[in-house]
C-alpha cells in the first residue's frame, strides 16, 4: 500500500479530531461505560470518517479502502482505549457493508446515509445467548406475515446495543438449517416490541456500551431485508472480512503505540541508578515484540492493497485477526509487567490496555474460529 | 464577498522553538510546522462569512516553501484558492517587512475584508493586522470576537480585558479575531481531496512590487544581538507550615507581583 500526501493528510486530521474530540473524555465514557455517539458521530461524519468507501449518494467519501486502513490505524494508535474505536468501527466498517453491497436504493437512503452521516447510530446482531461462534446454531427467527416480516429471538454482546437506532440483524427466514435460509434485516429500535433486555457489565473496552437485545413480534417490512432473502449467511461472512481487516488495523496500531509509551516510560524511570530502559532484558524483550507488531503492519497493508484490488482475502483476514489477537495479549502483559505496580493501577493506561486488548481473540470471531477458517483454506477437516 | 484570510505557518506549539546560531532566526526544521492556530479562527470566519451570504476565500501566506502547506490547509478547510509569497530576500523579514509585503500583494485585489488571526504563537507581537491596516489605509477591527457584516457596514465586538467594546465600521477593513470567535472545523476527507485542485498562485518579492533591500534580515529594524537556552525548571519554594504558611504564601506571592 502507497501512502500520498493525502493520507498523510487525512492521517493528520484523524489524530488531531481524537486528540481534541475524544482522548480528553475518555476517563469520563470508561467511568459511565457508555460514550455518547449520538454527540460524537456527527462531528466524526464531518471529517468524513464514516463510509470512506461508500458512494457519495449514500453519505459516503467515495475513496478506496487505503483510507479505511489510515483511518482505523489512527483510530487504534492515538486513542486512548479500544471502547470508542471498536464503537465507531462498527457503525463504519462492521455493521453497514452489507446494506451498501447488497441494499435496496430505498433501504440505504432511508438507513445508511443518516448512519454516514452520523445522525443514527447502527450495530451488527448475530450472536445469541446459545449461539456464537457457530453462527449457524442461530435461533432468532422472522416469519414472513404478508408483506411484514415478524421477529422473535435475542441477540447477545451486541456493541451500541443501547444507544443504536437500527439493527443489522442476522435471523432465520426459512427452516433449510445450517448456513441456508438466513437473512440480514434492518430493524429501527422504535419497533413496538424491541427492547433492550440488559446493558451487560465487561472486563474492558468500558466506554462501549453492549447490550442483549430481546425482539417479541416485532414487524418490520420484507423490503427492509438487506439483499436477497436467504443469503443472510453469505452476506454476513463477507461483512466478517471488513470487520476482521479493520480490527486488525486497530489493534496492530494500538500494540506499537503501547509499546512506544513503554519505552518512554522506561526511559524515565530510574532503578538501581539508571533509567529502568538500560537493561538490557528489557531492550531485547521490547524489540522482539516490535519486531512483531511490524511483521503485523506490513501484513495488514498488503491485506489492504489486496481487498482493495478486489480480491478475495478471507485467508488474509483470517491470519491477521488471529495474529493480532495473540499478539496484543503478549504486549500488554509484557507493557502492564514493564510498569511495574504503576501498569497494575487503574490510574495508568496500561490497566485499561490489557483489559481491553482481551476482547480480540474473541469477537468479531474468536481465534478458534479463525484456526477452523485457516484449516479448511488449507485442505484440512471437514465443513 | 471577497475575503482575504492571512494564514502563517510556526512551529508546532508544543514543540521547543530553537533559533539557528547561524542567524539567530526562526530553526524551522527543529520543529514541524503547524498552521498558526488563532490563523484557523481566522479561516473559519471567513468561510462562515461567504457560506452565510456568499463570495470567495484566498488564503495568503508568507513563507519558505514548506510554507505552502499551511496555504493547503485553509484550502482543504474550505478556501477557494490560495497565494504564497515565497522569495529567498525574505528570510528574516521583521514585522514592519512583512507588513509591507502583504500590504503590496493584498491591495487592489478587491477584498472587503483581509482577516488575520490576531497573534502568531512564534513571535506574538499582534502588531501585523494593525501594520497592514495602516499601510492599505483602511480601518483596522482588531481582537474581533464577533464580526458581522451588512452592506458595507463592518460591526465587529473588540475583546477586552474588561468585556468587549462594539465599534463599527466600513468596508474594506482589516480584521483580527481572537479565539473566542467561533470553533474551526477540521479538514474533511472531501476537503483535502478538493484543495488538491485548488490554485495556489505564488508570489515573489518583485511580483508583489517590493524591493528587495526592504525586505530580510539586514533591512528589519530589531535584530537580535545574542539568545540563551531557556534554563531548566529550577525547584519550587517550599513553604513549610508552622503556623504561618498562609502569610508566607501571601508575602511570596506579593513578591512575584502576582498580588
Amino acid at each position: 500500500m502507497e501512502f500520498t500526501a493525502e493520507h498523510e493528510q487525512f492521517r493528520k486530521v484523524v489524530r488531531s479530531f481524537i486528540e481534541t474530540e475524544i482522548n480528553p473524555y475518555v476517563d469520563q465514557w470508561e467511568e459511565d461505560r457508555i460514550f455518547p455517539a449520538h454527540e460524537l458521530f456527527p462531528k466524526l461524519a464531518a471529517i468524513g470518517a464514516f463510509g470512506l468507501e461508500y458512494d457519495e449518494e449514500y453519505g459516503g467519501q467515495g475513496a478506496d479502502h487505503s483510507y479505511t486502513l489510515v483511518f482505523a490505524e489512527e483510530l487504534g494508535y492515538t486513542t486512548h482505549c479500544a471502547g470508542v474505536p471498536m464503537a465507531i468501527a462498527v457503525q463504519a466498517n462492521m455493521a453497514t457493508p452489507s446494506l451498501h453491497r447488497f441494499g435496496s436504493h430505498d433501504l440505504k437512503m432511508k438507513y445508511l446515509k443518516p448512519a454516514m452521516e452520523g445522525e443514527m447510530v447502527c450495530s451488527v446482531a448475530i450472536s445469541e445467548p446459545d449461539a456464537g461462534s457457530d453462527v449457524a446454531g442461530i435461533r432468532t427467527r422472522a416469519v414472513r406475515d404478508g408483506d411484514d416480516w415478524v421477529i422473535n429471538g435475542r441477540k447477545m454482546w451486541i456493541t451500541n446495543g443501547t444507544q443504536a437506532d437500527w439493527i443489522c440483524l442476522l435471523a432465520r427466514t426459512s427452516d433449510e438449517g445450517g448456513f441456508q435460509g438466513m437473512s440480514q434485516i434492518i430493524v429501527p429500535t422504535d419497533t413496538p416490541g424491541f427492547s433492550v433486555g440488559r446493558k451487560i457489565e465487561k472486563m474492558g473496552n468500558h466506554s462501549s456500551d453492549t447490550a442483549e437485545l430481546v425482539f417479541e413480534d416485532v414487524r418490520v417490512p420484507v423490503t427492509n431485508t438487506i439483499g436477497e432473502i436467504g443469503t443472510g449467511f453469505q452476506q454476513q461472512m463477507m461483512q466478517f472480512q471488513d470487520e476482521r481487516l479493520v480490527g486488525s488495523y486497530m489493534a496492530a496500531m494500538g500494540a506499537r503505540r503501547a509499546l512506544e509509551r513503554t519505552i518512554e516510560y522506561l526511559r524515565m524511570r530510574e532503578a538501581f541508578g539508571k533509567p529502568l530502559l538500560a537493561n538490557q532484558y528489557l531492550q531485547y524483550n521490547l524489540a522482539e515484540l516490535i519486531a512483531e507488531v511490524d511483521m503485523l503492519i506490513v501484513y495488514n497493508r498488503e491485506a489492504a492493497r489486496r481487498f482493495a484490488n478486489g480480491e478475495n482475502v478471507t485467508r488474509e483476514a483470517t491470519i491477521a485477526k488471529l495474529k493480532v489477537g495473540k499478539l496484543a495479549r503478549q504486549v500488554a502483559d509484557a507493557v502492564v509487567q514493564y510498569h511495574g505496580g504503576m501498569g497494575y493501577a487503574e490510574e495508568n493506561w496500561p490497566a485499561r490496555y490489557l483489559r481491553d486488548v482481551r476482547l480480540i481473540a474473541i469477537g468479531g470471531g474468536a481465534d478458534e474460529v479463525m484456526l477452523r477458517i485457516l484449516s479448511l483454506l488449507e485442505g484440512m477437516g471437514k465443513k | 464577498m471577497k475575503i482575504a484570510v492571512c494564514v502563517k505557518q510556526v512551529p508546532d506549539t508544543w514543540a521547543e522553538k530553537k533559533l539557528t546560531d547561524a542567524d539567530r532566526t526562526l530553526d524551522r526544521e527543529s520543529a514541524d510546522g503547524v498552521m498558526n492556530e488563532l490563523d484557523e479562527y481566522a479561516v473559519e470566519e471567513a468561510l462562515l462569512l461567504t457560506e452565510a451570504s456568499g463570495g470567495e476565500v484566498v488564503a495568503v501566506s508568507m513563507g519558505p516553501d514548506k510554507a505552502e502547506e499551511t496555504v493547503r490547509k485553509a484550502l482543504q478547510m474550505g478556501a477557494d484558492s490560495g497565494i504564497h509569497i515565497v522569495d529567498d530576500s525574505l528570510h528574516g523579514s521583521d514585522a514592519i517587512a512583512t507588513s509591507l509585503v502583504l500590504s503590496k500583494v493584498l491591495a487592489d485585489k478587491g477584498f472587503d475584508l483581509i482577516i488575520f488571526g490576531s497573534e502568531s504563537t512564534d513571535a506574538r507581537m499582534s502588531v501585523v493586522p494593525a501594520m497592514v491596516a495602516e499601510r492599505l489605509g483602511v480601518p483596522q477591527m482588531t481582537f474581533a470576537n464577533k464580526v458581522e457584516v451588512a452592506g458595507e457596514t463592518l460591526k465587529i465586538q473588540r475583546q477586552t480585558e474588561y468585556g468587549y467594546d462594539e465599534v463599527e465600521s466600513s468596508t474594506p477593513a482589516v480584521v483580527s479575531v481572537v479565539e473566542k470567535i467561533n470553533e474551526p472545523r477540521y479538514p474533511s476527507f472531501k476537503g483535502i481531496m478538493a484543495a488538491k485542485k485548488k490554485p495556489i498562485e505564488t508570489v515573489t518579492v518583485a511580483d508583489a512590487g517590493v524591493d528587495a533591500g526592504q525586505v530580510g534580515l539586514a533591512a528589519a529594524w530589531s535584530q537580535v544581538d545574542q539568545f540563551s537556552e531557556r534554563p531548566p525548571k529550577a525547584a519550587g519554594v517550599k513553604i513549610e507550615d508552622d503556623g504561618s504558611g498562609g502569610v508566607k504564601i501571601a508575602e511570596y506571592l506579593s513578591e512575584q507581583k502576582f498580588i
